[in-house]
């Protein structure tokens, strides 16, 4: 097959007859609203988070420091990777379904409440936009480059190259970020999805019809890559912060 | 003596009904079609079940198994053994009578899309992996179950606003055949109202074809419509000109 079929059939199948359908919903709320909470808290209260050669992926690039701000600085980058995600594909399922009830569950009814508004899906504002997911994948790629000039810089340390709780953090952080944004369902569509014949140029299959066969198969991962990675930027961070505040020194490897 | 199975069977039509309990033998290997039948044999010969092949082919036996949109003749009885199995009929379309719902509005739909056109003069030649794709849509048997599950036609009632996954499927056959020579992408984002769907995925969790409906049709018949009528930069690059295979440019 040129792109996966439904891989999980039988696990799918496990999960639905063990699990009540609130379950999925339920984590929803609390992993991404504690997620957002978090941030909203990493955002307002501080403005600084950098120890040593460790840059947390909320202050990275340090766009704040390039115009000379020094209060709120993480929010000059944050805005990215929220926008990146809130129109992400994997995630409009996760929150609609988590968030607004539409629905909770398959063949679960939505609340009475949504009888009485009109129900216009990703039609009107805001959702409409997410239609322009494909320019937060654009800034998302810049910031992830800045992300990997971190990971490298977090080997670095005063006596040269080394290892640190840190350093292993941030490079597991930067990967799973890279797995997230290049599963991404605009760029599996950029790459080569959006041609309807992979072999008209010469008959032989095109670079993009590779290309979109490899982030296909990404693809199909691509909800555990979002949480996966929204964990690993979670601790990442949280990591850094507990650096900074000295609740505990990084333990070198070597 | 062999274990028995309650069945809770919806009995009605359009004026109203309830469900009654049925009792069956529950034998090794039997589907929920099997003891539909069996009831029908010996308890109840008007109960109305629509079905064909019995080998989840034809698309005929769709119902609601304890709330899951499901064919009858695909479901085994020992999932449910030690539950009451409640079966009702498909709830997003008008009932006729008992299992049997009137699914009609698809096929009305089904005529307001464009069949395909061949951009280049047939016969012609495909390598398979051009083909691959669309021919995972190729194994839709119509059951509709997944626009029994959509939400934007089950819960909001919006037919007149959306075709539903089931024809998001059957315009992502045409639109990424290699040889095909029409546009369906002003259907998609006006008439078809492709934006309704808000990508939630149920009806990939029921399609029992396992049709990834959502990933591999809707999700990049989205991306085409923001090609089209969302992406600035692309809007500023377009082409004109036809390419001889209409691709998307
Ligand atoms: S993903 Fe879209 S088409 Fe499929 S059930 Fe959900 S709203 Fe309906
Ligand atoms: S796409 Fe799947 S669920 Fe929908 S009608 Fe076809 S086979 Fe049935
Ligand atoms: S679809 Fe999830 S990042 Fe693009
Ligand atoms: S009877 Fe044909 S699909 Fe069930």
């Amino acid at each position: 097959m040129a792109q996966p079929v439904q891989a999980a059939v039988e696990g799918r199948k496990q999960a639905e007859k063990h699990l009540p359908y609130w379950v999925e919903p339920a984590f929803t709320i609390v992993a991404l609203g504690g997620f957002v909470i978090y941030a909203i808290w990493e955002v307002l209260a501080h403005n600084n988070g950098t120890y040593h050669n460790y840059v947390s992926p909320f202050f990275s690039p340090g766009v704040a420091g390039w115009f000379g701000i020094h209060v709120l600085t993480a929010l000059y980058v944050v805005w990215v990777p929220f926008i990146f995600r809130f129109s992400c594909y994997y995630y409009r399922k996760e929150y609609f379904r988590g968030f607004f009830f539409h629905p909770a569950g398959c063949a679960v009814s939505e609340p009475a409440s949504h009888k009485n508004k009109r129900y216009t899906g990703e039609r009107r504002f805001p959702f409409n936009l997410n239609n322009l997911h494909r320019y937060a994948w654009y800034l998302a790629v810049i910031v992830l480059i800045f992300l990997w000039k971190d990971t490298v810089q977090a080997f670095i340390f005063k006596n040269g190259f080394g290892v640190g709780l840190g350093s292993i953090i941030l490079l597991i952080n930067a990967v799973l970020l890279t797995g997230y944004t290049f599963s991404c369902h605009a760029f599996r569509n950029m790459i080569g999805g959006r041609k309807d014949c992979f072999s008209c140029a010469n008959g032989k299959p095109s670079t993009g019809y590779k290309w979109w066969r490899r982030v296909s198969v990404w693809n199909q991962f691509h909800g555990a890559w979002a949480w996966a990675s929204l964990f690993s930027v979670w601790a990442a961070d949280l990591y850094i912060r507990l650096l900074i505040s000295g609740v505990f020194s990084d333990p070198r490897l070597f | 003596m062999s274990e028995e199975i309650v069945l809770s069977i919806y009995r009605g039509d359009a004026d109203g009904g309830q469900e009654v309990e049925y009792s069956v033998p529950l034998t090794p290997g039997m589907v929920v079609l099997d003891a539909v039948h069996q009831v029908q044999a010996h308890q109840a010969q008007d109960l109305a079940v629509r079905w064909n092949c019995k080998a989840a082919h034809c698309g005929s036996c769709s119902a609601e198994i304890n709330g899951r949109p499901k064919l009858l003749c695909k479901t085994r009885l020992d999932d449910y053994v030690g539950q009451t199995v409640h079966i009702l009929p498909m709830q997003t379309f008008p009932i006729i009578k008992d299992l049997v719902s009137d699914v009609s509005w698809n096929y009305e739909v089904a005529k307001k899309i464009p069949a395909f056109k061949p951009a280049t003069a047939v016969p012609f030649r495909m390598q398979q992996f051009d083909v691959d794709r669309v021919q995972e849509f190729h194994h839709c048997i119509e059951c509709f179950l997944c626009q029994d599950v959509c939400h934007v036609l089950r819960d909001h009632d919006a037919k007149d606003e959306y075709f539903g996954p089931r024809f998001m499927v059957k315009i992502a056959e045409y639109e990424m055949h290699p040889r095909e020579g029409g546009d369906r992408i002003p259907l998609l984002a006006h008439e078809a109202g492709l934006n309704m769907c808000n990508v939630t995925k149920c009806c990939t969790e029921v399609c029992p074809q396992h049709i990834r409906i959502t990933d591999n049709a809707i999700i990049p018949l989205k991306e085409r419509v923001a090609d089209q009528y969302w992406d600035p930069l692309r809007a500023l690059f377009r082409r004109k000109k036809e390419s001889p295979t209409n691709q998307s440019v």
